[in-house]
Protein backbone atom coordinates (compact mmCIF):
# COMPACT_ATOMS: atom_id res chain seq x y z
CA UNK A 1 0.00 0.00 0.00
CA UNK A 2 1.55 3.40 -0.79
CA UNK A 3 0.18 6.54 -1.16
CA UNK A 4 1.23 10.21 0.27
CA UNK A 5 0.80 12.35 3.43
CA UNK A 6 2.72 14.23 6.22
CA UNK A 7 5.02 12.30 8.31
CA UNK A 8 2.45 13.24 11.30
CA UNK A 9 0.16 11.27 9.72
CA UNK A 10 2.27 8.09 9.77
CA UNK A 11 0.89 4.96 11.75
CA UNK A 12 3.43 3.14 14.18
CA UNK A 13 4.90 0.15 12.35
CA UNK A 14 4.63 1.54 8.64
CA UNK A 15 7.82 1.98 7.02
CA UNK A 16 7.72 5.79 4.83
CA UNK A 17 10.29 7.48 2.55
CA UNK A 18 10.61 11.30 2.65
CA UNK A 19 9.95 13.53 -0.43
CA UNK A 20 10.69 16.66 0.56
CA UNK A 21 10.83 19.12 3.71
CA UNK A 22 8.45 22.43 3.47
CA UNK A 23 10.36 23.65 6.61
CA UNK A 24 12.29 26.62 6.45
CA UNK A 25 15.58 28.40 7.99
CA UNK A 26 17.77 26.97 10.39
CA UNK A 27 15.21 23.82 11.26
CA UNK A 28 15.47 22.93 7.96
CA UNK A 29 18.75 22.79 8.07
CA UNK A 30 19.29 21.05 11.41
CA UNK A 31 16.35 18.30 10.12
CA UNK A 32 18.44 18.15 7.04
CA UNK A 33 21.79 17.81 8.72
CA UNK A 34 19.93 14.78 11.04
CA UNK A 35 19.56 12.82 7.68
CA UNK A 36 16.13 13.58 7.22
CA UNK A 37 16.31 14.25 3.63
CA UNK A 38 14.73 13.32 0.66
CA UNK A 39 14.84 9.18 -0.13
CA UNK A 40 15.28 8.88 3.43
CA UNK A 41 13.71 5.79 5.19
CA UNK A 42 12.25 6.79 8.08
CA UNK A 43 8.95 5.08 10.78
CA UNK A 44 7.30 5.41 14.08
CA UNK A 45 9.86 4.42 16.67
CA UNK A 46 7.34 5.24 19.51
CA UNK A 47 4.15 6.93 19.62
CA UNK A 48 3.38 9.18 22.92
CA UNK A 49 0.25 8.42 24.68
CA UNK A 50 -0.28 12.38 24.82
CA UNK A 51 0.09 12.81 20.94
CA UNK A 52 2.73 14.91 21.36
CA UNK A 53 6.14 15.07 20.01
CA UNK A 54 6.22 11.86 18.47
CA UNK A 55 9.93 9.82 18.34
CA UNK A 56 10.56 8.81 14.70
CA UNK A 57 13.79 6.01 13.70
CA UNK A 58 15.38 7.63 10.41
CA UNK A 59 19.17 6.18 9.32
CA UNK A 60 19.81 4.44 12.44
CA UNK A 61 19.15 6.93 15.32
CA UNK A 62 15.78 8.23 16.95
CA UNK A 63 14.19 11.83 16.81
CA UNK A 64 11.56 13.28 18.25
CA UNK A 65 9.63 16.01 16.28
CA UNK A 66 6.79 18.30 16.66
CA UNK A 67 3.06 17.59 15.19
CA UNK A 68 3.69 21.30 13.60
CA UNK A 69 7.20 19.81 12.87
CA UNK A 70 6.33 16.62 11.63
CA UNK A 71 3.58 17.97 9.10
CA UNK A 72 6.09 20.23 7.42
CA UNK A 73 7.32 16.58 5.90
CA UNK A 74 6.40 14.91 3.31
CA UNK A 75 6.32 11.03 3.36
CA UNK A 76 5.11 8.21 1.02
CA UNK A 77 4.41 4.98 2.81
CA UNK A 78 5.76 1.99 1.61
CA UNK A 79 5.16 -1.21 3.09
CA UNK A 80 3.18 -2.29 6.24
CA UNK A 81 5.83 -4.08 8.84
CA UNK A 82 4.85 -6.76 11.18
CA UNK A 83 3.14 -4.96 14.63
CA UNK A 84 4.67 -5.41 17.99
CA UNK B 1 50.03 -6.81 15.88
CA UNK B 2 50.46 -3.91 17.36
CA UNK B 3 53.67 -1.98 17.72
CA UNK B 4 53.63 1.47 19.51
CA UNK B 5 57.14 1.81 18.95
CA UNK B 6 57.06 5.03 16.68
CA UNK B 7 54.01 6.82 18.62
CA UNK B 8 55.52 8.79 21.86
CA UNK B 9 52.27 10.26 23.92
CA UNK B 10 53.33 13.98 24.57
CA UNK B 11 49.99 14.98 26.64
CA UNK B 12 50.02 18.82 26.96
CA UNK B 13 53.60 18.79 27.28
CA UNK B 14 53.55 21.17 24.26
CA UNK B 15 55.21 24.05 23.61
CA UNK B 16 55.81 24.01 19.78
CA UNK B 17 54.97 21.53 17.39
CA UNK B 18 55.29 21.10 13.46
CA UNK B 19 51.55 20.08 12.24
CA UNK B 20 48.20 21.08 13.71
CA UNK B 21 45.50 18.38 13.67
CA UNK B 22 41.74 18.47 14.15
CA UNK B 23 40.12 15.83 15.25
CA UNK B 24 35.98 16.14 14.03
CA UNK B 25 33.41 13.73 14.36
CA UNK B 26 29.36 13.37 14.54
CA UNK B 27 28.65 13.03 18.88
CA UNK B 28 29.62 9.25 20.23
CA UNK B 29 31.71 7.79 17.25
CA UNK B 30 34.37 7.67 20.22
CA UNK B 31 36.23 10.75 18.83
CA UNK B 32 37.47 11.38 22.15
CA UNK B 33 39.15 7.78 22.72
CA UNK B 34 40.78 8.18 19.44
CA UNK B 35 42.25 11.69 21.13
CA UNK B 36 43.09 9.64 24.19
CA UNK B 37 45.34 7.05 22.28
CA UNK B 38 46.84 9.44 20.34
CA UNK B 39 48.23 11.91 23.52
CA UNK B 40 48.21 9.55 26.72
CA UNK B 41 45.40 12.25 28.11
CA UNK B 42 42.34 11.09 29.65
CA UNK B 43 39.64 13.32 27.79
CA UNK B 44 36.52 12.20 29.49
CA UNK B 45 35.03 9.39 27.37
CA UNK B 46 31.55 9.13 28.11
CA UNK B 47 27.73 9.30 26.54
CA UNK B 48 26.07 12.50 26.41
CA UNK B 49 25.31 15.55 24.66
CA UNK B 50 27.63 18.39 24.48
CA UNK B 51 30.70 16.10 26.73
CA UNK B 52 33.30 18.26 24.18
CA UNK B 53 31.87 21.88 24.47
CA UNK B 54 35.35 23.54 24.20
CA UNK B 55 38.28 22.10 22.25
CA UNK B 56 40.82 20.30 24.11
CA UNK B 57 44.19 20.19 23.17
CA UNK B 58 46.91 17.26 23.49
CA UNK B 59 50.13 16.18 21.35
CA UNK B 60 52.09 13.31 20.19
CA UNK B 61 55.45 12.70 18.59
CA UNK B 62 55.51 10.24 15.71
CA UNK B 63 58.24 10.09 13.06
CA UNK B 64 60.23 13.36 14.16
CA UNK B 65 57.90 15.25 13.75
CA UNK B 66 55.26 16.85 16.79
CA UNK B 67 51.90 17.37 15.96
CA UNK B 68 49.03 19.01 18.32
CA UNK B 69 45.61 17.50 18.33
CA UNK B 70 42.89 19.59 18.86
CA UNK B 71 39.76 17.18 19.93
CA UNK B 72 36.57 19.41 18.63
CA UNK B 73 33.21 19.35 19.57
CA UNK B 74 31.44 16.27 18.72
CA UNK B 75 28.83 17.57 15.36
CA UNK B 76 25.99 16.33 12.80
CA UNK B 77 27.10 19.60 10.56
CA UNK B 78 29.05 22.59 10.36
CA UNK B 79 25.93 24.77 9.28
CA UNK B 80 23.42 24.39 11.88
CA UNK B 81 24.13 27.18 14.63
CA UNK B 82 24.84 25.45 17.48
CA UNK B 83 27.48 27.13 20.07
CA UNK B 84 29.45 23.45 19.44
CA UNK B 85 29.22 23.74 16.02
CA UNK B 86 30.51 26.89 15.75
CA UNK B 87 33.62 26.09 17.72
CA UNK B 88 33.99 22.81 15.08
CA UNK B 89 33.21 25.37 11.98
CA UNK B 90 35.16 28.40 13.02
CA UNK B 91 38.54 26.04 13.35
CA UNK B 92 38.17 23.85 10.69
CA UNK B 93 37.90 26.87 8.74
CA UNK B 94 39.58 29.72 9.41
CA UNK B 95 42.00 27.47 11.90
CA UNK B 96 43.50 25.90 8.75
CA UNK B 97 45.13 22.82 10.54
CA UNK B 98 47.54 20.95 8.36
CA UNK B 99 45.26 17.48 8.87
CA UNK B 100 41.40 17.23 9.93
CA UNK B 101 40.85 13.63 10.69
CA UNK B 102 36.77 13.12 10.46
CA UNK B 103 35.87 10.04 12.49
CA UNK B 104 33.05 8.24 11.53
CA UNK B 105 30.58 5.29 13.13
CA UNK B 106 31.20 2.34 10.68
CA UNK B 107 27.98 1.30 12.07
CA UNK B 108 26.01 4.52 11.02
CA UNK B 109 27.86 5.43 8.05
CA UNK B 110 25.13 7.08 6.12
CA UNK B 111 24.58 9.19 8.72
CA UNK B 112 28.23 10.05 9.58
CA UNK B 113 29.17 10.87 5.93
CA UNK B 114 27.69 14.53 6.45
CA UNK B 115 29.44 16.00 8.31
CA UNK B 116 32.32 14.09 6.44
CA UNK B 117 31.44 15.41 3.18
CA UNK B 118 30.83 19.03 4.43
CA UNK B 119 34.77 19.11 6.01
CA UNK B 120 35.51 17.54 2.35
CA UNK B 121 33.95 20.61 1.05
CA UNK B 122 36.30 23.04 3.05
CA UNK B 123 39.73 21.34 2.83
CA UNK B 124 41.63 18.85 0.97
CA UNK B 125 43.58 17.74 3.86
CA UNK B 126 41.36 14.78 5.17
CA UNK B 127 41.54 11.39 6.65
CA UNK B 128 38.48 9.70 7.29
CA UNK B 129 38.56 7.24 10.60
CA UNK B 130 36.03 4.62 9.92
CA UNK B 131 35.93 3.73 13.52
CA UNK B 132 33.78 1.00 15.57
CA UNK B 133 34.59 -1.43 13.07
CA UNK B 134 34.56 -3.93 16.05
CA UNK B 135 30.65 -2.76 16.56
CA UNK B 136 29.78 -2.87 13.02
CA UNK B 137 31.49 -7.09 12.26
CA UNK B 138 28.83 -7.81 15.51
CA UNK B 139 26.27 -6.24 14.03
CA UNK B 140 26.61 -8.27 10.63
CA UNK B 141 27.94 -5.10 8.63
CA UNK B 142 30.93 -5.42 6.01
CA UNK B 143 32.37 -2.02 5.41
CA UNK B 144 34.72 -1.86 1.98
CA UNK B 145 36.97 0.61 3.18
CA UNK B 146 38.68 0.97 -0.14
CA UNK B 147 35.84 1.66 -1.90
CA UNK B 148 34.96 4.84 0.31
CA UNK B 149 38.48 6.02 0.03
CA UNK B 150 37.99 5.86 -3.42
CA UNK B 151 34.75 7.62 -3.38
CA UNK B 152 35.88 9.88 -0.83
CA UNK B 153 39.38 10.63 -2.58
CA UNK B 154 40.78 10.64 0.86
CA UNK B 155 42.42 8.12 3.02
CA UNK B 156 40.04 5.73 5.16
CA UNK B 157 41.51 4.02 8.15
CA UNK B 158 39.39 1.26 9.16
CA UNK B 159 39.68 1.19 13.53
CA UNK B 160 38.69 -0.32 17.03
CA UNK B 161 40.25 2.81 18.86
CA UNK B 162 38.57 1.10 22.11
CA UNK B 163 41.11 -1.51 21.84
CA UNK B 164 43.96 -0.01 19.79
CA UNK B 165 43.39 -1.39 16.61
CA UNK B 166 43.92 1.12 13.68
CA UNK B 167 46.07 3.63 15.44
CA UNK B 168 49.29 2.55 14.14
CA UNK B 169 47.51 2.96 10.94
CA UNK B 170 46.21 6.46 11.45
CA UNK B 171 49.25 7.96 12.62
CA UNK B 172 50.58 6.99 9.25
CA UNK B 173 47.77 8.29 7.18
CA UNK B 174 47.79 11.80 9.33
CA UNK B 175 52.23 11.90 8.78
CA UNK B 176 51.33 11.49 4.93
CA UNK B 177 48.86 13.98 4.64
CA UNK B 178 50.28 16.48 7.08
CA UNK B 179 54.11 15.69 5.08
CA UNK B 180 52.24 16.29 1.39
CA UNK B 181 52.97 12.72 0.99
CA UNK B 182 49.74 11.28 0.36
CA UNK B 183 47.87 13.82 -2.44
CA UNK B 184 44.16 13.39 -1.47
CA UNK B 185 41.39 13.80 -4.19
CA UNK B 186 38.57 15.24 -2.11
CA UNK B 187 34.86 14.21 -3.46
CA UNK B 188 33.19 17.72 -4.28
CA UNK B 189 29.19 18.45 -4.51
CA UNK B 190 29.44 20.49 -7.78
CA UNK B 191 27.27 23.60 -8.33
CA UNK B 192 25.25 22.63 -10.90
CA UNK B 193 23.48 25.92 -11.61
CA UNK B 194 25.23 28.69 -13.73
CA UNK B 195 23.55 31.65 -11.91
CA UNK B 196 24.60 29.84 -8.63
CA UNK B 197 28.20 29.44 -9.31
CA UNK B 198 28.20 33.13 -10.78
CA UNK B 199 26.89 34.63 -7.45
CA UNK B 200 29.17 32.78 -5.40
CA UNK B 201 32.28 33.92 -7.69
CA UNK B 202 30.59 37.48 -7.24
CA UNK B 203 30.53 37.45 -3.52
CA UNK B 204 33.35 35.15 -2.80
CA UNK B 205 36.05 38.17 -4.77
CA UNK B 206 33.33 41.03 -2.70
CA UNK B 207 34.38 38.93 0.79
CA UNK B 208 37.91 38.12 -0.32
CA UNK B 209 38.58 42.32 -0.70
CA UNK B 210 36.95 43.07 2.43
CA UNK B 211 39.14 39.76 4.63
CA UNK B 212 42.29 39.25 2.81
CA UNK B 213 43.84 36.56 3.15
CA UNK B 214 40.79 34.61 4.21
CA UNK B 215 40.95 31.35 3.84
CA UNK B 216 36.84 29.63 2.13
CA UNK B 217 35.93 32.74 0.89
CA UNK B 218 34.12 30.35 -1.73
CA UNK B 219 32.47 28.52 1.64
CA UNK B 220 31.35 31.63 3.20
CA UNK B 221 30.11 33.29 -0.22
CA UNK B 222 27.63 30.28 0.02
CA UNK B 223 27.21 30.77 3.32
CA UNK B 224 25.72 34.03 2.51
CA UNK B 225 23.81 33.45 -0.12
CA UNK B 226 21.84 30.55 2.40
CA UNK B 227 20.96 33.00 4.88
CA UNK B 228 23.87 31.49 7.66
CA UNK B 229 22.75 34.32 10.03
CA UNK B 230 25.99 34.02 12.42
CA UNK B 231 28.15 34.40 9.59
CA UNK B 232 26.08 37.36 8.31
CA UNK B 233 26.90 38.83 11.93
CA UNK B 234 30.44 38.12 11.36
CA UNK B 235 30.87 39.95 7.73
CA UNK B 236 28.45 42.25 8.97
CA UNK B 237 30.82 43.14 12.42
CA UNK B 238 34.18 42.40 10.71
CA UNK B 239 34.86 39.72 12.95
CA UNK B 240 35.26 37.12 10.39
CA UNK B 241 38.84 38.62 9.89
CA UNK B 242 39.44 38.48 13.43
CA UNK B 243 39.18 35.03 13.28
CA UNK B 244 41.79 34.40 10.60
CA UNK B 245 44.20 36.60 12.57
CA UNK B 246 43.78 35.16 15.94
CA UNK B 247 44.19 31.52 14.87
CA UNK B 248 46.96 31.64 12.44
CA UNK B 249 49.62 34.24 14.02
CA UNK B 250 52.40 33.34 11.43
CA UNK B 251 52.81 34.11 7.76
CA UNK B 252 51.51 31.42 5.40
CA UNK B 253 55.15 29.50 4.47
CA UNK B 254 54.81 30.79 1.36
CA UNK B 255 54.96 34.66 2.32
CA UNK B 256 57.44 33.57 4.70
CA UNK B 257 59.63 32.65 1.97
CA UNK B 258 59.42 35.66 0.22
CA UNK B 259 60.11 38.25 3.14
CA UNK B 260 63.58 35.87 3.30
CA UNK B 261 64.43 36.43 -0.13
CA UNK B 262 63.76 40.31 -0.03
CA UNK B 263 65.75 40.58 3.23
Amino acid sequence: MTGQTTLDQLQPGVKARVISLANTGTERRRFMDLGILPGARIEVELHNPLGDPTAYRTRGAVIALRREQANQIAITMEEETERQ
Amino acid sequence: MYNGAQLTRLGINMTDWDFVVALAGNPNTGKSTVFNALTGLRQHTGNWPGKTVVRAEGGFLYGDKRYKLVDLPGTYSLLSTSADEEVARDFILFGQPSVTIVVVDATRLERNLNLALQVLEITDRVVIALNLMDEAKRHGLRVDERRLARDLGVPVVPMAARQGEGVQDLLKAVAEVASGAAVTRPHRVRQRDPQVEQAINQIAGQVERAFPGLPNARWVALRLLDGDESIEQAVREGTLGQLVQQKSPEPLPAIRLELEAVS
